[in-house]
């Protein structure tokens, strides 16, 4: 299976709230709240790092969660934000850009 | 409950403000008859400053940013401010007249990922809108711009304020709304001017053609729920908060004014003397909006209308008092069921009594010495 890179679509707005982070697609108006872990992969979502890296370096060792349960979780996140437009996903990494970050 | 309802809940508990508009400038190409405010430049906040203020918004945890005026494209700055919002990640909307955004400002916007593009039209006939606007040709440019903005992708919403003037035109300006693939809302509150004056609130239409309004179906849906009889209320509804004014919402005036709401103008603040989230946290005036449930409501707490009422604390503000009622609220009410407020059965009350002071003319007598002198002992 070949890796998959993510990044964060620009056409969205975030912000944490309570813990949590909400963002918004711009392009749909779709709505979604993140738990912490997606929180914790979205602000990993590069472009440049690999997304089973994401989940193996930053989730499996800040949660106790099973790396092979982490990544089905991680791989079906993504799809469902990509299909928004939220993420982006690539089968090769970004050149390093110019990012926003969620405040 | 949506998840955007969950969301209003929670800032709402955590004290958050989520929602942030922020006029730009009062400045306008535009000069409608019933426009509430004063189109001069009293010394409007800097590029720097207006950034300063998104950055300390984020920082407080606002999501949501109406950027609005006056006309926000008469500022040369506009998409410096806009680029910076975006940026801090704010879902954008802006509000516009649209008369001067071409293609151009259009690609732009859909480029920054704004939100949503609120325009006002009057009517679809350009003599009515323009006769409004006070500026030759603006229908068809704000039509254009609807196109252009349209052609990128973007959501729009054609906003029609409904007055003596344009009232019999909300038909025709829903079906142009149509046309253009835009959505459309009608706002038939006309609001006095920020400097107190309510002289252009007789600019209302009669209570009359808000009847006919509320019982359009093309614009209320089922007329038969909308106008039906208020439920009785509960301990919920007395407990319950009027709008998000103040607890979830402010607003940021072009010189750094800040107050619970665009039509709710207490003053509790200014951003170029404090930090916007110690005037949010620690403004008496904020806070004693904060802590007015419907059960405080002197006159209102008795109307049968108090679950259902559109009742706006910014409005009854400018009548007086902040908990009292909003009497073009209680008109609406009115119209919509049928059923008088409470507002409307106290003040007929006090008419029915007579006037309180009752002047004849004084006709001198002989005695009109010894009148004087009861007169003026009444008075001690």
């Amino acid at each position: 299976m070949s890796e998959k890179y993510i990044s964060r679509s620009t056409a969205i707005a975030a912000r944490m709230l309570g813990g949590e982070l909400m963002v918004m697609s711009s392009s749909d108006s779709t709505f979604f709240t993140l738990n912490e872990v997606a929180t914790v992969i979205w602000q990993a979502a590069d472009g440049q790092t690999p997304l089973s890296e994401i989940v193996s370096r930053i989730v499996c060792t800040e949660f106790d969660v099973e790396p092979q349960a982490a990544q089905a979780d991680a791989e079906e996140f993504v799809a469902e934000l990509s299909q928004h437009g939220i993420l982006l996903v690539s089968d090769h990494p970004k050149p390093h850009s110019g990012k926003q970050e969620p405040a | 409950m949506s998840l955007m309802q969950e969301m209003n809940q929670r800032a709402h508990e955590l004290g958050i403000p989520l929602s942030l508009h922020l006029d730009v400038t009062y400045r306008c190409n535009e000069r409608c008859i019933h426009c509430y405010l004063d189109h001069d430049d009293h010394g409007e906040l800097t590029t720097e400053e207006i950034k300063s203020l998104l950055g300390q918004a984020s920082e407080a945890g606002t999501f949501f940013l109406t950027l609005s005026g006056g006309e926000v494209f008469m500022r040369r700055d506009f998409f410096e401010i806009l680029t910076h919002a975006r940026r801090l990640m704010f879902n954008v909307r802006i509000k516009t007249n649209g008369v001067m955004i071409g293609k151009e400002e259009a690609r732009r916007m859909r480029e920054l990922g704004v939100e949503h593009v609120q325009i006002s039209v009057y009517s679809h006939r350009p003599e009515v809108h323009d006769r409004i606007t006070k500026l030759p040709g603006s229908l068809k440019r704000t039509i254009e711009a609807i196109r252009f903005i349209k052609s990128q992708g973007l959501k729009v919403t054609v906003a029609n304020v409904l007055m003596r003037g344009n009232s019999e035109d909300h038909a025709g300006v829903q079906a142009l709304a149509k046309e253009l693939g835009a959505s459309y809302t009608l706002d038939p509150t006309i609001t006095p001017k920020i400097d107190g004056d309510d002289s252009i609130v007789a600019l209302r239409i009669p209570g009359s053609e808000l009847h006919s309004v509320f019982r359009t179906e093309a614009l209320v849906g089922n007329v038969d729920e909308f106008c039906a009889p208020p439920p009785p209320a509960g301990e919920d509804v007395m407990e319950a908060y009027p709008c998000s004014a103040g607890h979830t919402a402010m607003y940021v005036s072009p010189y750094g004014d800040v107050t619970p709401c665009v039509q709710f103008p207490l003053p509790t603040g200014n951003v170029r003397r404090q930090k916007l989230i110690d005037i949010w946290r620690h403004s008496p005036e904020l806070n004693e909006v904060r802590s007015i449930q419907a059960r405080d409501l002197p006159v209102c707490s008795t109307c049968s209308h108090v679950g259902t009422c559109t009742r706006c604390p910014g409005l009854a503000y400018m009548e007086g008092s902040m908990r009292g009622p909003s009497t073009a609220d209680c008109e609406k009410s009115f119209q919509r069921t049928g059923i008088a407020s409470a507002n409307m059965l106290r003040k007929e009350r006090i008419q029915s009594t007579g006037p309180l002071v009752q002047i004849q003319a004084w006709q001198p007598s002989e005695s009109s010495d010894q009148d004087i002198s009861r007169a003026a002992a009444q008075l001690l």
